[in-house]
């Protein structure tokens, strides 16, 4: 397979009135043709900010993109002009957010919003644009498309906006999907719909997606591979399969045994992850998740370890302690 | 068995919406439509379903931010409907509230410590101001917070510290019942399971009765003892915990259980799912018959004309489903 993006040491930050923070601090990932990849980490962890630096969305002047090249097919977009990567935003790489209703304009009819990529980014004919409009909202299941077309955002339930917002990134037929959170907001049966509908759609028509998500079992349902994020770093990769049965940083194995599951048997207790969430702009020297680490040394709280090989091909994590976190262990 | 603490008796909730710049017909929100269950001393019942199903609304009700359309909650035994004002206000010291979202039900020009001796003082509980601080200190040690905390403001803690203030605000009431509205839900994973330890904790230690609302299927298999699965303003599933999610019976709760997806990508690939059809109607029109019998898998005929009452299928076990 050959790769459609290849993310290599971005690193974003921000001027906040805390000080500087790094939100994104040198992370690479690929996705290839095709296929689903996930980004996991809790609120703050940078996930966010990485997909809208490759959209080139980081708000200026607080956020910048400091360094680190982003290849589209190839090319780096931090290297096009505004103009160029006006082109790829919709057209090559599109994006579905966790809250419809803050992406759809309010104050126009959901035809126009489906029409003016394709207009635009297509050269489509008002009546092409249209027909490629109806048959957009038919791909996504909604029903009676002539009608909805004349209607407003707010004349939409959840669960619809968010079909919407996935037929206007498929509008201009995109290679790649950025979803953050997609269903985030929304019900769980509905969850379940939207998610069913991205993955059907996105094996029909071969578009690669990264979802951005802090629910794991999503991510375990639809990912091919999955890389973890921690305090702006991607701290584990590695194919879905391996990171759930053989996870090797502490914290990926504590997100995985914090939360109760339905395929188990109730446990007297959970086990949480111990302290808080890193503040970004006081992150402490060393590995950021020593603080809350049961298996940390004076070297985790001394060197920051860089992601290294462990397990199966294309796993790997960023943990001095990796090699001890055998599944033995893990059961202890 | 212990004693019963709170009786909910065939409560409905109606709003009337509509109206609007032109006036127009208004209509009727069936938010809650006969709802009863019990909930004995010291045990934890969770209440789930999806938005706009009434679970909220039933909580508001017995909180006493709702008034009832028509029928009874009593509490410690007597009928909240019928108490005077006095009596109102000690019901409401022993009934206390956790929300879902710690940020917007704390003051943020107030520090932690002055939201906790706010009410300790209001109700009379402390009300000499240096017994008041050391209360405060204790409630906030209650909660796995340090002394310093009562100086921060909220803006300064994390989400699950906010949370903890929450937790430490309805405990200092003395409560006997806590309604817990989706209390985890707008934390983190990492945080989640620490609060969720924190309550059961807290229960264990005070004798506390939670009725816990909650989406999360999994989180509410773990912290009740029974469930009660509602839809549309109706409970159409209650028993158990364990029986709830092993021996589901009403189509719904089955729908609910397969749609939630689980951490483990080789389990996820060999599961079966049951995606529903459609959304849930609007509870202003709601379906005829079965509420739930457009997106029903199993539905027939029958099902759109009439309800099917909340029945004990098996001992200690209803289900509202004519085919369950």
């Amino acid at each position: 397979m050959a790769a459609l993006l290849e993310v290599e040491n971005l690193r974003t930050q921000f001027q906040t009135a805390a000080g500087t923070v790094q939100a994104v601090d040198g992370i690479s990932y690929t996705v290839n043709e095709g296929e689903t990849v996930a980004i996991v980490g809790e609120s703050g962890c940078g996930k966010s900010v990485s997909a809208l630096s490759v959209m080139r969305l980081v708000a200026e002047p607080a956020g910048r993109i400091e360094s680190g090249r982003i290849l589209y097919k190839g090319r780096d977009l931090l290297a096009l002009s505004e103009e160029e990567m006006r082109d790829i935003r919709g057209r090559e790489i599109a994006m579905v957010f966790q809250e419809p209703m803050t992406s759809l304009n309010p104050v126009l009819t959901i035809g126009r919003q489906l029409t003016e990529g394709p207009e635009i980014h297509l050269g489509m004919t008002q009546a092409d644009a249209r027909a490629r409009a109806v048959e957009l909202l038919g791909l996504v299941g909604i029903s009676d498309p002539e009608r909805r077309l004349a209607q407003y955002p707010h004349h939409f339930s959840g669960g619809m906006r968010q079909r919407l917002m996935i037929a206007m990134a498929l509008a201009c037929k995109p290679s790649l999907i950025l979803a953050d959170e997609p269903t985030t907001a929304l019900d769980v049966t509905i969850q379940a719909q939207i998610l069913e509908l991205m993955r059907s759609l996105s094996r029909r028509l071969g578009v690669a997606m990264v979802i951005i998500t802090h629910n794991l079992g999503v991510v375990a349902r639809y990912a091919d591979r999955v890389n973890v994020m921690y305090a702006g770093r991607i701290i584990e990769k590695g194919s879905a399969a391996e990171i759930y049965a053989d996870p090797r940083h502490p914290y990926t194995l504590g997100l995985l045994r914090s939360v109760p599951r339905l395929d188990e048997p109730r446990r007297a207790r959970l086990v949480p992850i111990e302290g808080q969430p890193p503040d970004l702009a006081r992150l402490p020297p060393g590995c950021s998740f020593a603080p809350r680490c049961v298996y940390r040394t004076a070297r985790c709280e001394a060197e920051a370890p860089a992601l290294a090989a462990i397990g199966a091909p294309g796993h790997v994590a960023a943990c001095w302690e990796a090699g001890r976190l055998t599944p033995r262990e893990r059961a202890a | 068995m212990s004693e019963v603490l709170l009786q909910v008796e065939n409560l409905v909730k109606h709003f009337s919406v509509g109206g609007g710049l032109r006036g127009g017909h208004a209509g009727l929100v069936r938010a809650v439509d006969g709802v009863s269950f019990t909930l004995r001393r010291g045990e934890t019942l969770g209440l789930v379903g999806e938005s706009g199903c009434g679970k909220t609304t039933t909580g508001r009700c017995i909180l006493l931010l709702e008034r009832p359309t028509s029928g009874r909650i009593v509490f410690e035994g007597s009928d909240l409907a019928a108490l005077d004002a006095a009596a109102l206000r000690a019901v409401r010291r022993r009934i206390q509230v956790i929300f879902q979202d710690p940020y917007s039900s704390l003051n943020p020009r107030m520090t932690i410590g002055q939201i906790l001796a706010e009410p300790l003082k209001v109700h009379g509980i402390v009300r000499e101001k240096r017994a008041r601080t050391d209360r405060v200190r204790e409630l906030l040690s209650q909660v796995g917070l340090l002394p310093q905390h009562a100086e921060r403001y909220p803006h300064q803690l994390s989400g699950g510290q906010r949370q903890r203030v929450g937790i430490a605000r309805a405990l200092a009431m003395e409560p006997s019942l806590i309604v817990c509205d989706e209390p985890v839900s707008a934390l983190d994973v990492s945080i989640q399971a620490q609060i969720i330890n924190l309550l059961e904790d807290l229960q264990a230690r005070y004798g506390l009765t939670y009725l816990f609302i909650a989406h999360d299927l999994s989180v509410v298999r773990h912290i009740s003892n029974r469930v009660a699965v509602m839809y549309l303003g109706r409970i159409v599933e209650m028993t158990d915990r364990r029986r709830l999610y092993e021996e589901p019976l009403h189509p719904y709760t089955r729908a609910l259980l397969s749609a939630v997806p689980i951490p483990d990508p080789e389990l996820e690939a060999r599961r079966e799912h049951t995606v529903l059809k459609g959304e849930v109607p609007s509870p202003l029109n709601p379906p005829s018959g079965c509420v739930f019998h457009p997106r029903c898998p199993k539905a027939v005929e029958r099902c759109a004309a009439a309800v099917p009452p909340l029945r004990e299928i098996r001992s200690d076990h209803l289900a509202a489903c004519d085919l369950a």
